[in-house]
């Protein structure tokens, strides 16, 4: 990091009100709490620059903050939920997209997001992730893959590439991983889209377009984790990932799922793989409920508990 | 507020307790509820399920017990009044989320149709042996509300109750139903909607500005606010202070914990119900629940025909305990008898707050079935030696 | 005139080096000032040549950076109107 140093005219001067231009407004600082920031993650942690883009999304979808609901579980990834200005739900490991339908059958009126790790969603989330997809629960996952499970100290996950080294694999992992789209298209996602934290605009984008669909939206998003994944299979840094991102990722929308799994050191596929049209689950409830009890259906109105 | 007439079936039934349970969740204002099914509980959701789209309401049969049990708590902090039903192997998957409605506050109601165990046990028989469970399931201190039903109208009656306590005290409610309490038919009498009280969700009035979501009121209950009403707010089961915030030290610890304890023990004379006959000048005092009551009742009489003094002390509500007036009958009886239909859980408790001043005898029973009431008889006989 | 100003919020940062790497105009560098935290924050060594594209604040993490496209007078460009508008909240 020492050669990116200028050292020409450098002072602590720099670090003056008057030079910190503070008529600039952040465009994503009224999503934030504000008052929680600086945020716990890494120094080159990618999930930052997620919340980020996905906060961008919030402003170009036009989206009724009002009706947004945002759930996590929980990881690094996870405590995202507390880093956002909107009603969020910090909910336990592997259980968010549960809590999440409930809101939203609740609630139809609610977008839910739900945005945690690869492990949380993966691993203990597993049983939820499939059943949710194959629902179609309207729901739009952002799923922030940094390869590992970082928050305890570096474990395998089950996206963990083959060969790579973790504190429970510590000689290896020797076990396949996961292609996640793969897993949530063949579970029955209506959208299926993988980026990287390097690919900032494209991520937004998918963003709102997840917005503007019905039903079960799974957005993988590889992100580095400097601290565990990176350094303990010797990738440098946060900033050597995203160069490794920029390098090696190719995008192929509309790729066949089963084609874009990941290795250690290979290629990243990203794009947006599946983009389909499918009733969600409250329209096909409500539909069944209508050709079956016809006149004795009632409509869940709005809930009266107060 | 009184009970919305939609959801109430007003009328003259005959009903096992499941489904006596079921209409008392719609009385109560209950539209949604998220399951699995488990015998002997599954008929609560089935007509559950059954009920609620010509009602106005959602039902889900989620994947397992560990969505259901989280699922529910999503659908309450939505807007819903919401309930979950299970039995023994289920009611084990549930405990991490019933510590979490415990942290967040979450008003929401488990049912537990307590079956044999351990593990897969005896699923069509009957036991007690979740008592304890139900107190302490979950990890770390924490306290909940549990109600024992002894016939289908009470399944009618106190779940109604349950979903009132649970918005009371913003607590997970543990509704402590046995095999034979849910499979057995007994006249149910529903009445009108306007005979029936239900507590609603304690909404803040408060501007966004001031409200605070886990700030503390007069009596420890913090107000509520739904997702999707503009409050911003944040829920966490991490150690959380007034703003819902994660901050996990020392002095936040302590007050949220004893918090979460004292807005129950505080009320534990609100909360406690009981039904208490022939106390005075008892010499023994037979203290049972749920369907144990209703065979112990046999022997009780038995035993007054003998000559016997006996006293009755029916738990309604087993948590919190209600230790004081445990403590203030031992001081007057020379002991208590406890028939269980499990190897001595809430026998302890008694024995605890008896605090040596009486003798404690409990009537264990492994489960599969009910006592025979002669069993109970005979310590009752002993006791009063 | 530059067509972009950054501003940099110093205490957030922690010197991950993703502004500076891919700032298409090589606008930024770190500096070996630090922060209280003790990260080098970046700080700008082009002013000149800033376009506002505000890539910067899209790919920093800790929310420290940002662009904004100015006038003529150096004046930022008016925040989206849709930063405003999220401040509100049911009364």
């Amino acid at each position: 990091m020492t050669d990116d140093l200028n050292d020409d005219a450098i002072n602590t001067d720099l670090l003056n009100a008057d030079l910190l231009n503070t008529d600039i407004l952040n465009p994503v600082e009224p999503f934030l709490r504000s008052d929680r920031i600086p945020h716990i993650w890494c120094p080159g942690c990618g999930i930052g620059t997620t919340v980020n883009s996905f906060a961008r999304a919030l402003i170009e979808s036009k989206i009724d903050l009002g009706s947004l609901a945002l759930v996590s579980g929980i990881g690094c990834t996870g405590r995202v939920a507390g880093y956002v200005k909107m009603d969020s739900f910090h909910t336990t490991h592997g259980r968010a997209i549960p809590f999440a339908t409930g809101l939203k059958l609740a609630n139809p009126k609610l977008n839910v997001v739900v945005y945690s790790g690869d492990g949380d969603l993966s691993a203990i989330g597993g049983n939820h992730l499939i059943h949710a997809a194959r629902r179609n629960i309207d729901l739009k996952v952002i799923c922030v893959n940094n390869l590992i499970y970082a928050m305890t100290g570096g474990q395998t996950a089950p996206t963990t590439p083959h060969h790579s080294t973790t504190s429970t694999n510590p000689y290896g992992v020797f076990e396949s991983s996961f292609n996640l789209p793969h897993l949530v298209e063949a579970a029955g996602a209506v959208y299926v889209a993988r980026w990287t934290t390097f690919h900032v605009r494209q991520l937004t984008r998918s963003i709102n377009e997840a917005f503007q669909k019905k039903g079960f939206s799974f957005i993988e998003v590889i992100s580095p984790c400097p601290t565990l994944y990176q350094r303990r299979n010797k990738m440098g840094d946060g900033l050597e990932a995203m160069k490794y991102y920029k390098e090696k990722s190719k995008i192929r929308h509309g790729a066949p799922t089963a084609e874009v799994g990941m290795t250690m050191t290979g290629e990243i596929i990203v794009g947006k793989f599946v983009d389909i049209e499918r009733p969600d689950y409250q329209t096909m409830m409500r539909g069944q409920y209508q050709e079956s009890l016809g006149e004795r259906f009632v409509e869940q109105t709005e809930m009266v508990c107060s | 507020m009184k009970a919305d007439p939609r959801g109430v079936l007003t009328g003259i039934h005959f009903m096992d307790g499941d489904h006596a349970c079921c209409e008392g969740a719609l009385a109560a204002g209950c539209r949604c509820a998220a399951g699995y099914p488990i015998t002997p509980s599954t008929e609560v959701v089935e007509r559950f399920a059954s009920r609620v789209p010509t009602v106005g309401g959602t039902f889900i049969q989620m994947e397992d017990e560990l969505a259901a049990s989280i699922t529910l708590q999503g659908m309450v902090w939505g807007g819903a009044k919401a309930f979950t039903v299970t039995s023994g192997p289920g009611f084990s998957l549930m405990m991490e989320h019933i510590g979490y409605a415990a942290m967040t506050e979450t008003p929401c109601v488990f049912v537990d149709v307590q079956r044999g165990g351990p593990s897969t046990g005896l699923p069509t028989l009957p036991a007690q042996a979740d008592m304890m469970q139900a107190r302490w399931g979950s990890h770390g201190d924490y306290e909940v509300i549990a109600l024992c039903p002894n016939s289908p109208q009470e399944c009618f009656d106190l779940t109604i109750k349950a979903f009132n306590l649970a918005e009371e005290y913003r607590v997970p409610v543990m509704f402590m139903m046995d095999e034979v309490v849910g499979h057995m038919s007994e006249k149910v009498v529903i009445p009108a909607a306007d005979q029936i009280e239900v507590v609603p969700r304690r909404h803040t009035h408060k501007s966004v500005e001031d409200y605070l979501p886990y700030g503390t009121n007069g009596d420890g209950v913090p107000e509520m606010a739904h997702a999707g009403e503009g409050y911003n707010f944040h829920v966490t089961g991490l150690t959380h202070d007034e703003r819902g915030y994660p901050n996990m030290t020392l002095p936040i610890q302590d007050k949220l914990v004893r918090r979460l304890q004292s807005k129950i023990l505080n009320a534990v004379d609100r909360i406690t119900m009981f039904e208490a006959e022939q106390l005075e000048g008892a010499d023994v005092v037979v203290v049972s629940y749920g369907i144990t009551s209703r065979v112990a009742q046999r022997a009780i009489e038995a035993a007054r025909k003998k000559g016997l003094k006996v006293g009755k002390f029916r738990l309604i509500t087993a948590w919190p305990f209600p230790e004081k007036k445990i403590r203030e009958i031992a001081a007057k009886v020379k002991a208590f008898v406890v028939p269980e239909l499990n190897l001595g859980q809430m026998v302890r408790e008694v024995e605890r707050a008896a605090n040596g001043q009486a003798k404690t005898y409990a009537v264990s029973h492994a489960g599969g079935g009910v006592h025979n009431p002669e069993d109970i008889l005979k310590v009752i006989v002993e006791a009063s030696r | 005139m530059a067509k972009g100003r950054v501003s940099i919020v110093v205490e957030r940062c922690k010197a991950c080096g993703f502004c500076v790497e891919f700032c298409p105009s090589h606008v930024l560098a770190l500096s070996s000032a630090f922060n209280s935290k003790g990260y080098h924050p970046p700080h700008v060594v082009h002013p000149e040549k800033c376009s506002g594209c505000d890539l910067c604040g899209m790919y920093c993490p800790d929310f420290a950076i940002c662009a904004s496209k100015v006038d003529a007078s150096g004046a930022p460009a008016k925040p989206g109107a849709k930063a405003e508008a999220v401040k509100g909240g049911k009364k």
